[in-house]
């Protein structure tokens, strides 16, 4: 007997490594699909695509544009099944664009159950994402409203200057802000 | 130039004492298959039994929309849903009909067909090899096929909806597909796009490792025939595309039945974000359902020109272009979801870059003819039809590819034009190309060669005067995916009509042609094709030993 290595058993050795290397390929991209999601939103939240508001600290300076006037509109929904009255207290606002303003929406419980919930939100047009500024947003944390109870919310805004540099933007003179309420985890399960 | 001692009485080691040549019984070969090539053509009769299906569906479809106005599709909803069906019924229907072509025709018609079965038939043999590398893996990845169609027509009996059925499009896309489709009907259909998906997977590791691994001595990766490059490229695409589509209708699964909200604005998801995942397997699938066929359409067009192929390596690098670009240019699907300026540059930018490496393939192909010596037999007309067919499909590609014109096209019939081109009469030209070429070498005898030009021509108008008018509609502003249209639209949806009927004739012919050479066919000779066909499956009897190859040919 020889020392050769048998031909056959080197073959599907090497039938083994080829054949690890393409599952490893398929499993990285399906990998991929699923981190998308979070990917998707980090990339949504850093370049403001497909609307995506900005969030600043409350220290970030800004310097109104005098004579630069921007209309908002503020437009409010509920996801089906949420028992909630949600909407905004004024439906528009104009504002100097670099300025600080608030806006104040309104959300009352309408069903006889406490009901924890929290909203999604973006602006039209998408190209003005990048440079709506939210300082204090209701949407960036939960609220949960008793049987009745009614609250008064709070958004803290800016639109950046820059937006006035942007050739696809600098023509934009009315921005609409949106948001969704949807109930949270525990009471998901209700619906 | 290619020496070879392949056939059944070869030179066998003392030891080997099973003859090459002989074949396990009935139930043991087809059912519980091994062999390439018989698995292979397990995959060639299950992609034509699958695309009678969706041809008739698409039957169905011309007849509704011979006229305006609703003729049938009412009654076939009775016939579906009970006697009390209602209009509604009747249009959910109708786009059950529109996914079931769609799907049909992609999953388990033209990659079945090309992969599948010309892959498995030729690939080993085109390198010298015995088998493919995983032959039982190769027999998992065809019965996976069974189920997965068996979950797609059965799909149609229970409710999705507004009535039975999976009523999405082939695209599937979230909310129509979560909250707008109550009922099983998506979740068998996905489930089964899961398991086909995991068949094609596992065939794609399948022909990775078997082109790397197995090739004769000598054989060279720039010495293999242009359809293996082909289906090498896109078994590559397969490996990583396919996984993506896994991933986003998963999350499409358990937005319907878990809870989760991926897709879901209300409750902090994105449908938009389902659109990226689809499209980011669905461009590179349509280069899956194209590559092998180019594959196809080079070995004939140097098998009856009598040259080898122009720009060799060119052609191979041309297809790797091709599949790598094909994995970023997805979004130019989405041109109307509200993209950014600068966004939709980009991808009609990269888009119009695939016209490079195609228009490489396209003048290749050309140039080799050139100064040939061109013999038309039947598999030499469809390979000219094909390029015919794909150039023009590819011309209203690229006017579609901008994203400002796509404004005005998406989801008009433009668009169903455009990709009937490239598939109905580019992959499945290519298909029809590749079948009467190996024909002679699968089952041992002569197609008929009147018979089969006579398909080509019948087809050929058939599917010209079927879509061709499909341009002037969507020009004109038709919408995709209706039953039902203005009376303005009248004429040239009467035509297209007509134009099926065609068709339909053509595929008569199709038949006849199988069952008659099946049947009475001459015997063919290893080699019917004469000093152009150079490929190592024209050195092995017609039809191939059972196993072949038992003594690797040497390849210069």
């Amino acid at each position: 007997m020889t020392l050769a290595i048998d031909p056959r058993a080197e073959l599907s050795r090497k039938h083994r490594k080829v054949a690890r290397f393409a599952t490893v390929a398929a499993l990285a991209s399906l990998g991929m699909g699923f981190a998308a999601v979070p990917l998707y939103r980090m990339f949504c939240q850093a370049t403001g695509y497909g609307g995506t508001t900005m969030r600043v600290s409350a220290d970030t300076k800004t310097v109104p544009v005098a004579g630069k006037l921007m209309s908002i509109r503020f437009d409010s929904n509920v996801t089906p099944g949420m028992p909630w009255d949600f909407y905004p207290e004024h439906k528009t606002d104009t504002v100097t664009v670099g300025a600080r303003d608030m806006a104040i929406f309104i959300a009352r419980n309408m069903s006889d159950k406490p009901i924890t919930g929290t909203a999604t939100f973006n602006v039209t047009p998408e190209e003005a994402g990048a440079y709506f500024s939210k300082i204090q947003c209701f949407c960036f944390t939960q609220q949960t409203l008793k049987p009745g109870e009614e609250i008064r919310m709070p958004v803290l805004y800016f639109v950046d200057p820059k937006i006035l540099n942007d050739p696809d933007a600098k023509k934009i003179q009315e921005i609409t802000l949106s948001y969704t309420f949807y109930p949270v985890e525990q009471d998901a399960k209700q619906r | 130039m290619t020496t070879i001692v392949a056939d059944a009485h070869g030179a066998h080691d003392a030891h080997d004492h099973h003859d090459a040549d002989h074949k396990p019984a009935f139930f043991q070969r087809w059912f519980m298959s091994t062999n390439h090539k018989d698995i292979g053509t397990l995959y060639l009769i299950f992609a034509i039994i699958a695309g009678i299906i969706g041809g008739a569906i698409s039957g169905l479809m011309r007849a509704e929309l011979a006229q305006p106005g609703i003729q049938y599709l009412h009654t076939w909803a009775m016939m579906s849903d009970g006697p009390d069906a209602t209009m509604d019924q009747a249009y959910h229907l109708w786009n059950v009909l529109i996914t079931a072509h769609g799907l049909i025709m992609v999953f388990f018609m033209v990659m079945p067909a090309m992969i599948g079965g010309f892959g498995n038939w030729f690939v080993p043999i085109m390198i010298g090899a015995p088998d493919m590398a995983f032959p039982r893996m190769n027999n998992i990845s065809f019965w996976l096929l069974i189920p997965a169609f068996a979950l797609l027509l059965g799909s149609t009996f229970v409710p999705g909806g507004t009535g039975n059925g999976a009523g999405t499009g082939w695209t599937v896309y979230a909310p129509l597909s979560t909250s707008g489709s109550a009922g099983p009907a998506v979740d068998l259909a996905i489930l089964s796009l899961h398991i086909a998906g995991a068949s094609s997977i596992l065939g794609a590791v399948n022909f990775i490792t078997t082109i790397f691994n197995m090739r004769a001595p000598g054989m060279t990766l720039h010495k293999m025939p242009l359809f293996v490059w082909s289906v090498l490229v896109t078994a590559f695409l397969l490996l990583l595309a396919l996984p993506v589509l896994a991933a986003a209708i998963t999350m499409l699964l358990t937005d319907r039945n878990f809870g989760t909200t991926f897709y879901d604005a209300a409750g902090g998801g994105d449908p938009e974000l389902y659109q990226h995942l689809f499209w980011f397997f669905g461009h590179p699938e349509v280069y899956i359902m194209i590559l092998p066929g180019f594959g196809i359409v080079s070995q004939i067009i140097s098998t009856f020109s009598r040259k080898p192929i122009f720009g060799y390596l060119g052609m191979a690098y041309a297809m790797v272009a091709i599949g790598v670009v094909g994995f970023v240019v997805w979004a130019h699907h989405m041109f109307t979801t509200g993209m950014s300026v600068n966004v939709k540059m980009y991808f009609t930018a990269a888009t119009m870059v695939i016209a490079v490496p195609t228009g490489i393939k396209i003048f290749s192909w050309i140039a080799t003819m050139w100064g040939g010596s061109m013999t038309y037999k039947t598999p030499m007309v469809w390979a000219l039809g094909f390029i015919f067919m794909f150039t023009v499909g590819g011309v209203t590609g690229v006017v579609l590819a901008n994203g400002g014109v796509d404004d005005v096209m998406h989801d008009t019939y433009y668009v169903v034009a455009h990709f009937h081109y490239v598939l109905s009469l580019g992959a499945v030209f290519g298909l029809f190309a590749g079948f009467y070429y190996w024909f002679p070498k699968m089952s041992g005898k002569m197609y008929n060669e009147f018979l089969g030009q006579l398909h080509f021509w019948v087809f050929f108008i058939g599917v010209n005067v079927l879509f061709f008018p499909m341009h002037f509609l969507g020009l004109s502003g038709m919408p995709r995916r209706y039953p039902d249209y203005p009376e303005a639209f009248a004429y040239w949806n009467a035509v297209a009509s007509h134009g099926y009927e065609i068709m339909a004739a053509g595929m008569g012919v199709f038949f006849i042609n199988l069952i008659w050479s099946l049947i009475a066919g001459k015997k063919a000779d290893a080699n019917p094709w004469g000093e152009g066909a150079t490929t190592l499956e024209w050195t092995l009897s017609s039809p191939p030993p059972f196993h072949q190859f038992e003594t690797l040919p040497q390849i210069d």
